[in-house]
């Protein structure tokens, strides 16, 4: 069957001699309170609808996963989520991972209690890394990702912080995403924090730094800003999914919207005012993959002419 | 038609669940022996390392009612760990023997491919199943494709002596493997239907027909 070029998913011949991983499509969801917020950069954060809606849009359109990170308990050290986690799981039949805030082997049961998935640690991780091997040894390995927060410095190492890149740990990523595979995470989120929402690109070089030496998969997050980047990114940073926000929610804010109080032209306007906004090309999932796969990248791309189950 | 969610520490209850309630069948998670056996069907889900579910188990005294519910005949849906459980044994370390019901073997996928590059473990993410010749009719694939994307997380994946059980396998870099079992009432996917989209929840909804017709 494998060997089969008319198979329906093998049109384009994509799937060739050399065995190639589907590379997932993972959109982030930030969650303030009861409401799916963006940071807008100088502005704060700003509300564009909720979270469970944004969800379920992207659970129909394509996502191969997703991401609700509490920024708020980022903030102050609680994850308060468990309404919205629970509202969220049961709309959609993929996988869940939640993010922020998340400290200790209780907060993790709650959480998956909630109907997250997976949990992410990043903050409790580094300030006491026993917490991943007590946490992979509960849940399981593949329950617990760790998010790595870089920042590059002026001599070109990239060193990891917390609290959403505001504390300084002195600690390198490379090390510590080693570190962090031994101690029994089953996927590492490796964030840069200078490309985060500038939609300039992710940064290829942390990327590929890091894949090379790990074994677990490793999820690509900050600067997405055009279709090329996701492609290069995987083509050479290796990524084995990307974390993606900016693209997608402001093109979907206006068709979630729709029929919503949140609908002002005001806002819209507001999001895309701006040259900070220039770089950011508005995509559909949909739209992604079919420029994968066009690139030879395999990725779920074939799921849109599914019935309803 | 009321199902049985074994709850013995270890697996993502709320998703299998959910997909129960979404298919219209009445799930129990428990770990109590009477309901388990009085119920129209059982899941055995999983997610964690095979040692520690079966010292559970054994700790839960669910070994027995789990093979005596199979014994009598009714839908058994194992998932995960819950599909590797049901081996004869694990590769994983310690005393790694499983609930014997299948013959064969768990194995850690390899570190390294054919051409010496190291391979991604855990797999994590979508991958196809392929249907078997012999099972490619079963009812519980029912309007799933041949090559249908399904979601897999483990590192560690069953080798089957009884090859007749399979129903679909599966390629991971370079090794070939069952993703799926069927024989008699024992339904096992190394994938989590309640996580494979609209896919996974039309295996969700064929169980639960395949369960109807039981009763």
């Amino acid at each position: 069957m494998l060997q089969d070029k008319t198979c329906w998913w093998m049109v384009d011949g994509v799937c060739g001699k050399y065995y190639m991983n589907n590379t997932r499509i993972i959109p982030r969801l930030d969650v303030k309170g009861p409401n799916l917020v963006k940071g807008i950069h100088l502005e704060g954060l700003r509300v564009l609808g909720k979270p469970e809606q944004f969800a379920e849009y992207y659970y129909e359109h394509g996502a191969d996963e997703l991401m609700l990170v509490d920024v708020v308990a980022s903030l102050y050290g609680r994850n308060n989520l468990q309404d919205i986690i629970t509202r969220t799981a049961k709309k959609i039949f993929i996988p869940l991972t939640v993010s922020g805030g998340i400290r200790t082997l209780d907060d993790i049961k709650k959480t998956l209690r909630a109907g997250a998935d997976k949990v992410s640690l990043n903050t409790a991780a580094i300030n006491q890394p026993g917490l991943i091997q007590k946490a992979s040894r509960e849940f399981g390995t593949s329950t617990i990702v760790v998010t790595i927060e870089a920042i590059r410095q002026a001599s070109g190492q990239y060193l990891a912080y917390t609290d959403n890149g505001r504390e300084h740990t002195g600690i390198d990523v490379l090390e510590w995403a080693k570190k962090v595979e031994d101690l029994g995470a089953g996927e590492i989120v490796i964030t840069s924090v200078d490309r985060e929402g500038t939609g300039s690109g992710f940064d290829i070089e942390l990327i590929q730094m890091v894949t090379d030496e790990v074994t677990v998969p490793v999820i690509a997050h900050g600067g997405a800003g055009n279709l090329d980047h996701i492609h290069k990114i995987i083509k050479i940073g290796k990524a084995d999914a990307v974390l993606i926000a900016s693209m997608l929610h402001y093109g979907s804010f206006k068709e979630i919207n729709k029929a919503n109080e949140y609908k002002k032209e005001g806002n819209i306007e507001f999001l895309k005012s701006g040259s900070f906004f220039s770089k950011i090309n508005n995509a559909e999932i949909q739209t992604i993959k079919n420029f994968l796969h066009k690139k030879n990248i395999l990725c779920r791309h074939d799921i849109f002419h599914e019935d309803n189950d | 038609m009321k199902i049985a969610i074994i709850d013995y520490g270890m697996g993502n209850l709320f998703s299998v669940q959910n997909a129960c309630i979404h298919t219209d069948l009445e799930p129990v998670v428990t770990s109590n022996k009477k309901k388990i056996l009085g119920s129209d069907g059982v899941i055995l889900p999983g997610v964690g390392a095979f040692g520690r579910a079966m010292s559970n188990l054994k700790a839960l005294d669910l070994i027995d009612p789990i093979k005596q519910f199979i014994k009598s005949g009714n839908p058994f849906m194992g998932i995960c760990l819950g599909m590797q459980l049901l081996f004869s044994e694990s590769e994983e370390f310690g005393d790694n023997r499983g609930l014997g019901i299948i013959d064969g073997t768990v194995r850690k996928f390899p570190q390294k491919n054919f051409e010496k590059k190291r391979i991604k473990i855990p797999q994590i993410g979508w991958n196809r199943i392929f249907k078997t010749a012999q099972k490619s009719n079963a009812l519980v694939l029912n309007n799933i494709r041949d090559g249908e994307l399904m979601y897999f997380v483990h590192s560690y994946y069953v080798d089957l002596f009884e090859i007749d059980s399979t129903l679909t396998t599966t390629r991971y870099e370079d090794v070939s493997y069952c993703s799926s079992l069927l024989k008699d009432n024992i339904f096992a996917t190394q994938f989590h239907p309640e996580k494979s989209a609209k896919a996974g929840i039309r295996v969700y909804r064929n169980w639960a027909q395949i369960i109807k017709k039981c009763n």
